[in-house]
């Protein structure tokens, strides 16, 4: 069964192919059949060798599967091939199950859209792209992967590229995030001059024998890559992307936040782990990138107007909870939160997306309101997503992942209480902004009437998705609550167990207790300040307040920043340069061209009779070359 | 058993018919003209073949002319179709006045 494996990322890639190729002749039927069949083989092959790799490997033994040598240069000769074990059995299972409930649910949601293959196309690539990053054995493969998500983000976002703003997100998505890939492929340079290789196992087995803990070569390499990682995941300072990415299709971004691209950086990290364990600094840096991103990122959800704009900060704001696992050394809560946001942050999108279709594609949450009667689907869908996304105790998955990253927090040596105190700060912004788009939304009075309701391919994915964002937390449970480690447990093989343990039951029972009080604060408060409205008027009586509100409407003035340190100076000087010597030189020379031009075209008079003409006196000036010559 | 006519003269003749039609070819206005004259070059030019042969007792000249006949057939049938889609489209079978392809 394991000998599937190589099937996982191929089926949705020849899809692809086929797609782009035949896509406008297929009817419709065909195309969705296709596109989502393909990704609907994929999960069963990946359902299968999961099965697999957990029943006939006993310990989480990986499985590689080399398939050919991608190219033969002097002394590197990297593999092509894939690369099994926990880690990256969790990866191929969320990221095809969630890609195809998403599928699913687009077979519905772009019904009446022109280019319906093309999205198709685009998405199966995502999803390949998506599978040979997390399946390949070889950090050039995996740069493959990466790349290609980037640029089938890149075609997703601008996927109605007809209005001009989508295409300036698009393209503002693709440069941001290449500024991330850069420092990645400098990251990779420098593995290869000092290890020799860029086998992934091999790197893992040779970096802690060339590189004592704490080496400078080390941390630069861990550093670079840190940079990649912080670009594809949309955090702080790469993050400008990531809410104007809301210009795609509702299901893109969906994919995007869920399962492929901003958890790229997650699992990039996680599978370096040796690496960034080398490196004691720059775990550091990644658990204070991760913290100060999801407090700025969750301010800034509260500000927005725009339901996937919500949505979008609410995705930068979790993936920094990731990071801070990742940071703390809580590797396996790191994934297993990467699980959960999975389910239950394409749960918020795919249920926004009804609320969005419904009121033909109004985005604005204040003109919505009252929708709970009118779309029950999107009501208790969206309940569920939020709920577990504010990690509301003991029922939602969300509560038992964000859990156990505040528990890792607290119990990491550097800082660890003040990072456990800001990821509480964290879940009580996060409960509140949530809450306030469930109250805005679906409570009140109802403002504009519905013009759609959801069909069936919309709504299996949306209540699957509903019991995945409940149930998905029975994989792990704290110890304080029956101590149940299915997860830990998977991943055991591939990622180092968390660095310290936190002492004393009592501890624990009390982190546990803060963890769940929490976020019910935030939905007290929130109920406060948005189901009567009475609350909210007086805060934004506060003075300052409206500053406040215009600085994280913003998002923290990052833009406006960016805009003017690089987009400036980077137009005005192509502005003063447009007429310099060499722009001079090759106008002049076309210049030229052109008078010639003119002149020449005379002899083209359309006169059969002066052609023959001209054929006559050339035939005659070669005659008489030939004879005198 | 030699003809009478010399070698040069027949060539000459091959010569004088080559240029007269020609002449006709750059002169003339009306398309059938112009193909007439250009049935008259490929006939100057057969003649010359046919005498070549028989200046060296060749018989490739005589099959080069077999050859010209067909190509000159296939040519007829074209360029009064030709002819025909002029006059279709300008009302005229004057040449010059197909001239839309000026550069």
């Amino acid at each position: 069964m394991l000998r599937l494996l190589w099937l996982i990322p191929a089926i949705p890639c020849a899809s692809f192919l086929l797609l782009a190729l035949f896509g406008k002749r297929l009817p419709r039927g065909a195309v969705a059949a296709m596109g989502t069949g393909s990704i609907g083989l994929s999960m069963i092959a990946s359902f299968l060798v999961a099965a697999a790799f957990i029943f006939e490997r006993p310990g989480g033994l990986p499985f590689a599967q080399p398939l050919w040598t991608w190219l033969a240069v002097d002394g590197f000769a990297p593999v092509f091939g894939f690369y099994l074990d926990g880690l990256s059995v969790v990866m191929i299972l969320v990221v095809s199950l969630v890609a195809f409930l998403i599928h699913l649910y687009s077979i519905g949601f772009m019904a009446g859209d022109e280019g319906y293959s093309r999205f198709f196309a685009y998405m199966n690539l995502f999803v390949g792209s998506m599978l040979i990053l997390v399946l390949s054995d070889n950090l050039l493969a995996l740069y493959l992967g990466w790349e290609g998500v980037g640029l089938c983000s890149y075609l997703l976002i601008g996927f109605w590229y007809r209005e001009p703003e989508n295409a300036r997100a698009a393209m503002k998505a693709f440069l941001v995030t290449r500024v991330g890939d850069t420092a990645f492929a400098i990251g990779l340079f420098m593995l290869f001059t000092g290890l020799g290789t860029l086998q992934i196992q091999e790197i893992a087995q040779k970096a802690p024998m060339v590189w004592a803990p704490g080496s400078l070569f080390a941390a630069v390499a861990a550093a670079l890559l840190l940079g990649g990682a912080v670009g594809k995941s949309a955090q702080i300072p790469l993050q400008t992307w990531l809410p104007d990415a809301m210009a795609g299709p509702t299901p893109v971004s969906a994919l995007i936040h869920a399962a492929t691209m901003v958890t790229a950086g997650v699992y990039l990290i996680a599978r370096m782990n040796v690496l960034f364990m080398l490196a004691p600094q720059v775990r550091l840096i990644l658990a204070l990138v991760g913290t100060i991103t999801l407090l700025t990122a969750g301010a800034s959800a509260l500000a927005q107007k725009d339901i996937k704009r919500v949505l979008a900060y609410s995705t930068m704001s979790q993936v920094g909870y990731m990071f801070l696992a990742l940071g703390v050394g809580a590797w396996s809560a790191a994934i297993f939160h990467f699980m959960t946001h999975a389910c239950f942050k394409a749960l918020l999108f795919l249920s926004a997306g009804v609320v969005i279709q419904a009121l033909d594609n109004e985005h604005d949450i204040f003109r919505m309101g009252g929708l709970r009667k009118a779309l029950p689907w999107a009501f208790w869908t969206f309940l569920i997503g939020a709920a577990s996304l504010s990690a509301l105790p003991f029922v939602t998955a969300g509560f038992y992942s964000k859990d156990l990253i505040l528990l890792g927090a607290w119990a990491s040596p550097e800082g660890g209480h003040v990072l456990w105190a800001a990821g509480l700060a964290g879940a009580a912004l996060t409960s509140l902004y949530a809450f306030r788009v469930v109250f805005v939304v679906f409570f009140g009075r109802q403002k504009a009437p519905i013009s759609h309701t959801p069909g069936p391919s919309m709504k299996i994915p949306l209540a699957l998705l509903s019991v995945l964002s409940i149930g998905a937390g029975l994989l792990e449970m704290p110890k304080a609550l029956g101590n149940w480690t299915l997860l830990a447990d998977l991943t055991h093989g591939a990622l180092p167990a968390a660095g310290s343990a936190i002492t004393g039951a009592t501890t624990e029972g009390m982190l546990l207790a803060a963890g769940a009080v929490v976020p019910l604060l935030g939905l007290l408060a929130a109920g406060l300040l948005y189901l009567s409205g009475g609350a909210s008027a007086a805060v934004q009586r506060i003075p300052g307040m409206s500053i406040v509100h215009r600085f994280w409407y913003s998002g923290w003035g990052f833009d406006w920043l960016y805009n003017a340190v690089f987009v400036a100076p980077f137009t005005w000087a192509a502005r003063i340069d447009r007429g310099d010597g060499i722009d001079a030189f090759y106008e002049g020379t076309a210049r030229i061209v052109k008078s010639a031009r003119t002149l020449l075209v005379v002899t083209q008079s359309g006169k059969v009779r002066w052609y023959v003409m001209g054929v006559t006196i050339g035939a005659i000036v070669f005659i008489l070359i030939a004879v005198l010559g | 058993m030699s003809f009478a006519i010399p070698f040069e003269h027949a060539m000459m003749l091959a010569g004088i018919l080559f240029f007269i039609g020609l002449a006709g070819v750059l002169v003339r206005r009306d398309s059938i003209f112009i193909l007439l004259s250009l049935e008259v070059m490929l006939n100057a030019a057969g003649f010359a073949l046919v005498v070549a042969g028989a200046q060296w007792h060749q018989a490739d000249g005589q099959i080069m002319f077999l050859f010209i006949l067909a190509v000159a057939a296939s040519e007829v049938s074209i360029g009064l179709a030709l002819v025909l889609w002029l006059y279709h489209w300008h009302k005229t079978i004057d040449i010059d006045k197909a001239s839309s392809m000026r550069g």
